[in-house]
């Protein structure tokens, strides 16, 4: 019985494992360092908010795993043999495998910024982080958090419940302008301003400066101004968790560097969810794909692989979701930030219900290219099978409320085909 | 993760405390509830009209004033900061000093009346004399601790409606549900009987009749002194009387056909009412694990046994008594249950067994014991005998499940295990609106695709004890009997993943192996497996 290790128990390692013993009966190991059992780390923000403890964001029980015959260990890699199959980890045990699958997630990007080794510097990826957070919550009046994007608007919303003052730094014109388009770039940041966070756009952090502790108490900016703070949250960016496997033969560039099979350069290795770099990024995505689902479609990939059926990773239409303090936000398909030759836009909002909704489309074929719903809850199947029959974007207006997937007795959407002719040549700012 | 004592002056700490305003409306509650509490001491009040008012006054303003303080200057959506850090919320010390008092409220109300000043030949004293001149007002008649009992039940509803209301205000589903609740509390359990007892006399000899209330709930309906009044009131008696039995077998399974059980748990039963208003604040604390489902479906099915039983022998007791008034006769009546409840086997067995899958096995054994239990009571009992047997049953029924399940522990552990325990593990109408449930209705909690991220709210939030998780990371629907329909699952999942919603039966039940998303041929291969 051939003998699969799984570093990592996140949802891309996780999701291998159950997919490999529903598939074989291959001996399985799940190695992790920063919990026993598997948890979402999505939901971090709801443990300290109050919302859950912490066992809520476990989605199995614990007696799942060994009834399912998947092997728990908490502990830390830290050395791989690739040629004669053995991990060490930390603790001192040799671990051997037969199939190795590299699941090991990712770490704060800290972009060595001066000052970031002070106290009170901090990410958000981990259950660690979570828990310094609430030792560094202790006496906290002011925090700074540099970055605009998905963490750093779920620190915004954390602290935010402890009555916390809020200050974040976004390099951009607006809110999260690397992925979102201007428009409901400024929706998304009068919500966040309405809710007391205090937005500093295009500004970036210069120094971090601490007292005589050693902790910080403030920071400047790159042009020039003086915050005092007791936090600092890092929010510009994750990478992935690949420190212990540099100067390995294992070929790495930002992460594990994986063919379409999610193969590494060595046999019998492979890699998956947040720690893996696609060697030629797959369409418009990113060649790494630092999002929950993208983990999980890789574990049911690498799963059939490993168990005898080579499959190679070929994820369907792109979608995702977030929550900004109170506004729900769902993508599928593809939005440019930036205005793109060939592609118009149509965007409609409801400004007193603070709900949007932009389509981009091919100027000239009319095919529907993708959408953005701010607080709009679409339905994922309909949207998805639109984008693969690549209906017009006609269509697609007038069959929305097929589309639709708000609770019960919402308030309907009203869209027109007019509107659409007079926003013609809108496009992306 | 341990949380160390924080000190309340500090920033940065899960609010916990209350504020200023949030102390003054507590108080004034408080101050309500002191009155009540010095009339059960046989305080004598001088106007009692009056100070049952300012009572009743002071906790409703006590209560909203205090949702107020707490949702109005908040932006609308979901509102469960720090849940999890209060004392009242998360079984801390204050959930167990408020657990107890209103178990000891149940317990003196069920047990010992007369501690609140019950008197059944003379004037009533202490509480529920407060209460009488409400009552006579309403019904003519002086109150009874049962009247005590709804005026504060519906008062709660009201209340804690509001504050519902307000902490919802973001979805009309919560709120039109909701307004549907506090209705059929306020028309149907609490005027039209008062009013219906007032128009009673020669003529008229209605039971006391909450008309929203459906036979096995109120399992007393079909009780001789009952059907006798029914019987006595002309063409009224009789239409209530027939509105009883078709309640529950036309009505009931066609409303839960189109829109789940839903219709009644959560829009129009009164037991639902306060767990979904006074109890919302406690319904992340049921119990999600397995076991307990397990638990739950023994207990809640062993109950609708007891109760089919207890009901067919109770009839069956007072049936051949007088051949003019009661033309069903005991024989043809056995028979005709036992029919029914074969056809409804069968039926179940041939044509719902994937439905079924596992629940199968406790409808046999549930069936079964019924069947046996009237085989016995055919050919054991004779008459005298079985009228004792029958009166036990009900008396057992009435004391273990009518009273202490559905209220002591029901209500009075609302803190400790969530607000729906009764609805979840005791209540028989609601195990038969979910066996139709997952049978055959229309309505599921359909799931979004691949969007779940399996953070937990769902399940957190749901208060029958429904890991919703589990079905949402599969990319399932979730078609399960115990769900009530409360919505807060969709409420609380920050990535729009749920739905509840009434569509075609077929395809309901949908599990998934690999999400929408992935590769289609990978799909297709791994879910057709
Ligand atoms: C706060 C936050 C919110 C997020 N919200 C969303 C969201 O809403 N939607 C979304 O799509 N995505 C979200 N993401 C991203 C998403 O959580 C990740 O993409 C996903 O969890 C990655 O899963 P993974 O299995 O690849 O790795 P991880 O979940 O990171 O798991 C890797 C595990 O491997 C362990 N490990 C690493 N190296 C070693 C070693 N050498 N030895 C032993 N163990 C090791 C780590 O300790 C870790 O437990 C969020 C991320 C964060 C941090
Ligand atoms: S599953 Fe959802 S709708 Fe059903 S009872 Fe639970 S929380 Fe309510
Ligand atoms: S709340 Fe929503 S995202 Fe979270 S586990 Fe439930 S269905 Fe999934």
């Amino acid at each position: 019985m051939s003998h699969v290790v799984i570093i990592g128990n996140g949802i891309a390692g996780i999701t291998a494992a159950r997919h490999i013993r529903k598939f074989s009966d291959k001996k399985i190991t799940v190695i992790s360092a920063e919990t026993e059992y598997f948890f979402s780390r999505t939901a971090l923000m709801y443990v300290y908010m109050g919302h859950m403890k912490f066992e809520h964001t476990q989605p199995y029980e614990n007696w799942f795993w060994e009834k399912n015959r998947i092997e728990l260990k908490q502990a830390y890699i830290d050395e791989v043999d690739f040629k004669n199959k053995i991990l060490f980890s930390a603790e001192g045990e040799e671990i051997t495998y037969d199939q190795l699958i590299l699941a090991t997630g990712s770490v704060t990007n800290f972009r060595a910024w001066k000052g970031q080794e002070f106290k009170g510097v901090q990410g958000l990826v981990s259950k660690p982080d979570l828990e310094l957070l609430e030792e560094n919550s202790a006496n906290l009046k002011h925090a700074v958090i540099v970055g605009g994007g998905l963490i750093g608007v779920e620190l915004a919303e954390m602290l935010h419940t402890r009555n916390i003052e809020v200050t974040m730094l976004v390099r951009e014109t607006h809110f999260w302008g690397s992925v979102l388009p201007a428009e409901e770039g400024k929706l998304i940041s009068n919500h966040i301003q309405q809710h007391g966070i205090n937005l500093l756009f295009e500004t970036e952090l210069d120094e971090i400066i601490p007292d005589e502790n050693k902790h910080v108490k403030a920071i400047t900016t790159l042009d020039g101004k003086q915050i005092d703070c007791q936090l600092v949250g890092i929010a510009t960016g994750i990478k992935p968790n690949i420190s212990f496997l540099k100067n390995t033969e294992l070929e790495t560039e930002i992460g594990i560097l994986v063919n379409r099979n999610l193969e590494t350069n060595i046999p019998d290795v492979y890699a998956i969810g947040d720690c893996a770099q696609q060697r030629k990024a797959i369409g418009n995505r990113k060649s790494v794909e630092a999002v929950w689902y993208t983990g999980r479609m890789m574990g049911e990939t690498v799963a059939q692989t490993i168990c005898g059926n080579t499959t190679a990773y070929n994820p369907g239409n792109w979608f995702n979701s977030a929550k900004f303090f109170d506004i729900e936000y769902q993508t599928y398909g593809w939005v440019f930030p930036k205005k793109k030759e060939g592609i118009s836009d149509f965007y409609w909002e409801d400004k007193k219900n603070q709900r949007a909704l932009h389509f981009q489309y091919k100027t000239n074929s009319k095919e529907f290219l993708g959408i953005n719903a701010f607080g709009i809850r679409l339905r994922h199947e309909v949207i998805d099978n639109w984008l693969t029959e690549k209906i017009l974007i006609e269509n697609v207006i007038q069959q929305l409320p097929k589309a639709n997937f708000d609770k019960e007795f919402s308030k309907k959407i009203k869209l027109n085909i007019s509107d659409l002719q007079g926003q013609k040549d809108l496009a992306g700012v | 993760m341990s949380r160390v004592q924080y000190n309340m002056a500090l920033s940065g700490q899960p609010p916990q405390e209350l504020t200023v305003t949030q102390k003054v409306f507590v108080f004034v509650g408080m101050l309500g509830l002191l009155v009540l509490l010095l009339a059960t001491f046989n305080f004598q009040f001088p106007n009692k009209a009056l100070w049952l008012s300012l009572s009743l006054g002071a906790i409703s303003v006590g209560t909203i004033g205090f949702s107020w303080s707490l949702y109005a200057n908040k932006s609308s959506g979901i509102k469960n900061d720090g849940v999890w850090f209060k004392s009242l919320t998360s079984r801390g010390l204050w959930a167990w000093v408020f657990g107890i008092l209103i178990t000891l409220f149940y317990v003196v109300l069920y047990f010992f009346p007369q501690y609140l000043g019950l008197n059944a030949d003379a004037e009533n004293t202490g509480l529920i004399a407060l209460f009488d001149p409400l009552s006579k007002m309403l019904s003519g008649n002086p109150a009874s601790q049962w009247f005590v009992y709804g005026t504060l039940y519906t008062l709660s509803i009201l209340i804690f409606g509001i504050k519902f209301i307000w902490k919802y205000r973001h979805s009309r589903y919560e709120i039109i549900r909701t307004i549907s609740v506090m209705f059929f509390q306020t028309a149907f359990a609490f005027i039209i009987p008062e009013f219906m007892a007032r128009l009673n006399g020669e003529s008229l000899q209605l039971p006391y009749y909450d008309l929203k209330n459906i036979w096995p709930l109120n399992y007393y309906n079909f009780e001789q002194y009952r059907i006798d009044g029914f019987l006595n009131s002309g063409t009224i008696g009789l239409a209530l009387l027939i509105f009883g039995v078709i309640s529950i077998f036309v009505i009931t399974p066609i409303l839960t056909y189109k829109y789940g059980k839903r219709w009644y748990c959560s829009w129009v039963c009164g037991c639902g009412g306060l767990a979904e208003t006074a109890g919302d604040p406690f319904r992340h604390l049921s119990d999600k694990r397995q076991v307990a489902w397990k638990v739950e479906r023994w207990v809640v099915h062993s109950v609708v046994v007891f109760v089919t039983l207890m009901t067919t022998a109770v009839i069956y007791s007072y049936l051949d008594y007088d051949a003019t008034k009661y033309w069903l006769n005991k024989d043809v009546f056995l028979g005709f249950v036992a029919l029914l409840l074969t056809l409804v086997f069968c039926w179940a067995m041939l044509f719902r067994r994937e439905e079924l899958q596992k629940d199968a096995q406790y409808g046999a054994i549930g069936y079964f014991v019924i069947i046996l239990g009237l085989i016995g009571i055919h050919f054991f009992f004779g008459n005298q005998l079985f009228l004792f047997q029958a009166e036990t049953l009900r008396k057992t029924y009435a004391f273990l499940i009518g009273s202490v399940f559905s209220g002591v522990i029901g209500v009075g552990f609302y803190p400790i295990f969530g607000s729906r325990v009764w609805c979840r593990f005791g209540c028989p109408m609601a195990a038969i609106l979910g066996f139709q449930q997952r049978l055959f209705s229309k309505f599921r909690i359909s799931t979004n695709g691949g969007q779940c991220i399996s953070c937990g709210n769902c399940s957190t939030y749901c208060e029958m004890g429904i890991d919703v998780r589990a079905y949402a990371q599969k990319g399932q629907n979730i078609v399960r009997s115990s769900c009530v329909g409360c919505g807060i699952c969709a409420e609380v999942c920050p990535r729009g993943v749920l739905k509840l919603e009434n569509d075609s039966p077929d395809g309901r039940i949908n599990p998934k192996d690999v999400l929408l998303g992935n590769d289609v041929d990978l799909m297709n291969y791994v879910n057709q497996k």
